[in-house]
């Protein structure tokens, strides 16, 4: 599945969408989602929580492995994706739309993320 | 074109027969005890209810077959493992373990007695006429046949590494059946669970088995390495009007683990005893040939009656009440009414379980708390205590 253009991704395969009045969404992306497999259970964290980039927020846990969901940007969480709690497959299923995850009030400019060719590369390389 | 299973090279792993096949379905492949295998193809969920309702298509080329032939085959094996092998009727097969002196696991293995069954007629091209195959895990493989190859000292029987004589293809499901009777001159109605017999599958020669690892119907293919893509493909031809799916390790291991069916490694050891892993039934004292000497025999004839009076552990089902799946290796507690808790035992499989929506597991608990409908006990899933339901195994029986 290819990575829209208009998001950027962090090494940790998240996407993070451009900010509209100030608030990006976070995803994982297709990739991260199909090395996963069917996820089963998401822990997101609460509305409201500081996130920090590259730090822990939440779990993804599948069939095989459980794994920790890396914020790819430092800001305050404003809403998180109750559809995807209650029907994790929409992560494996619309990774980049229906199984966002949260939204974060960004501060400042996020650093480090890669350009949707630049991940491409990155996780052929995995 | 098709190849016979490669050997093990310094720059990866093996891979089977069905490589070349597995990678044109698209295949997400994984290491498994040496071997390059499929994990899933698509959905492992899908793979896992494809097999529960409907069929599903397995590459197993990776366990390791072992022949045993000669006058006194029967009396190794007897010697060798914990069943009472001798005693096994040709074309038909058991579930039985090989254990080392102190009656640790080793591995647990289905030895098929081979040959025809008496009143059968017609020899239809066996690939393995006579003696017993046995099949062992792949991890353990090397470890059975060396076993096999010391214990056969005094013994008429011959021990042969036939690893790679074989590629296994198994068919599971309720539509299993008729999906291979398309194929097949084998009488699939006169073969019973655990039996096996040789016939001609896609116009091959085969060892047609009834067994399986996944709580469902189905069949196990013995077939030349040569011959594994030709039956994969008409196994997958014949299936596609049934729905049959190619199915991957990972769907495999919450199939048995939903059928309380034990994992090397997982719930069995060299630590365990067939006793402590509540399946004593397993070890035959009463045997056929060599007065009833096998190896480990004293210290399991102990264990026998440390599970009949004060069994420390059991083997229990655990169903979880919220959505954190167990993992192998996470403490079992139980929490006391004022808060606190304490750790009486281990998870030795866990995932979520395609049938019941609910993450299960399998685990060894202290007996004080193995019975089911036991309150108060919790999984401990990375700090936090999950509450658990303590079941009996298995989670999932088939409506027969």
């Amino acid at each position: 599945m290819s990575n829209p253009q208009q998001l950027r991704y962090s090494k940790e395969h998240e996407w993070l969408s451009a900010a509209e009045n100030g608030v990006s969404t976070v995803g994982i992306t297709a990739h991260a989602a199909d090395a996963l497999g069917d996820v089963v259970y998401v822990q997101l964290p609460e509305v409201g929580d500081q996130v920090a980039a590259d730090g822990t927020c939440g779990e993804l846990e599948s069939t095989k492995s459980v794994s920790d969901l890396y914020s790819p940007v430092t800001g305050e969480v404003t809403e998180i994706n109750e559809d995807v709690v209650n029907d994790p497959s929409l992560v494996n299923s619309a990774p980049f739309e229906g199984g966002w995850l949260f939204k974060v009030k960004v501060d400042g400019e996020p650093e480090g993320l890669l350009s949707a060719d630049e991940y491409t590369s990155f996780a052929a390389g995995n | 074109m098709t190849t016979a299973n490669s050997p093990s090279t310094p720059s990866g792993p093996r891979k089977t027969a069905l490589d070349a096949t597995h990678r044109a379905l698209g295949a997400t492949m994984t290491d498994f005890a040496g071997w390059d295998m499929p994990l899933r193809y698509g959905s492992e969920r899908d793979e896992h209810l494809a097999v529960r309702s409907r069929a599903g298509l397995f590459d197993l080329s990776h366990m390791g077959e072992i022949t045993v032939t000669g006058p006194q085959a029967g009396e190794l094996l007897d010697y060798s493992l914990i069943g009472n092998l001798s005693a096994l009727k040709p074309g038909r097969a058991r579930y039985t373990m090989i254990c080392d002196e102190r009656g640790g696991i080793l591995d647990d293995l289905i030895v098929y007695r081979l040959g025809e069954p008496e009143g059968a007629d017609g020899f239809a091209g066996a690939v393995a006429p006579e003696g017993y195959m046995v099949v062992a895990n792949a991890a353990n493989s090397q470890v059975v046949l060396d076993a096999l190859n010391h214990r056969q000292a005094g013994f008429d029987a011959a021990v042969r590494d036939d690893r790679d004589a074989y590629a296994l293809l198994a068919v599971q499901g309720p539509e299993a059946a008729g999906i291979l009777a398309r194929l097949t001159d084998a009488d699939l109605a006169g073969l019973r669970y655990y039996a096996g017999l040789p016939a001609t599958v896609a116009d091959v020669p085969a060892l047609v088995a009834r067994t399986g690892y996944t709580g469902e119907d189905g069949f196990e293919l013995f077939v030349s390495p040569g011959d594994a893509v030709a039956v994969w493909e008409a196994l997958r031809a014949a299936g596609t009007e049934a729905g049959l799916l190619p199915c991957g390790l990972s769907c495999r291991d919450t199939l048995r683990l939903e059928a309380g069916m034990p994992l090397y490694g997982h719930e069995l050891s060299t630590a365990t005893t067939p006793f402590d892993a509540g399946l004593g039934r397993t070890v035959k004292f009463e045997k056929t040939t060599n007065d009833g000497r096998f190896v480990g025999r004293e210290p399991l004839e102990a264990a026998a009656k440390r599970a009949a009076s004060s069994p420390p552990r059991k083997l229990v089902g655990l169903i979880a009440q919220g959505r954190r799946v167990p993992r192998a290796g996470y403490p079992v507690v139980a929490v006391a009414s004022d808060g606190g808790s304490t750790v009486v035992g281990e998870v030795t499989s866990g995932a979520p379980s395609p049938t019941l929506g609910k993450p299960i597991a399998i685990a060894y608990v202290d007996a004080a708390h193995a019975e089911p409908g036991t309150g108060g006990v919790a999984v401990d899933i990375r700090g936090t205590h999950e509450p658990y339901e303590v079941v009996a195994l298995p989670f999932y029986k088939r409506q027969k």
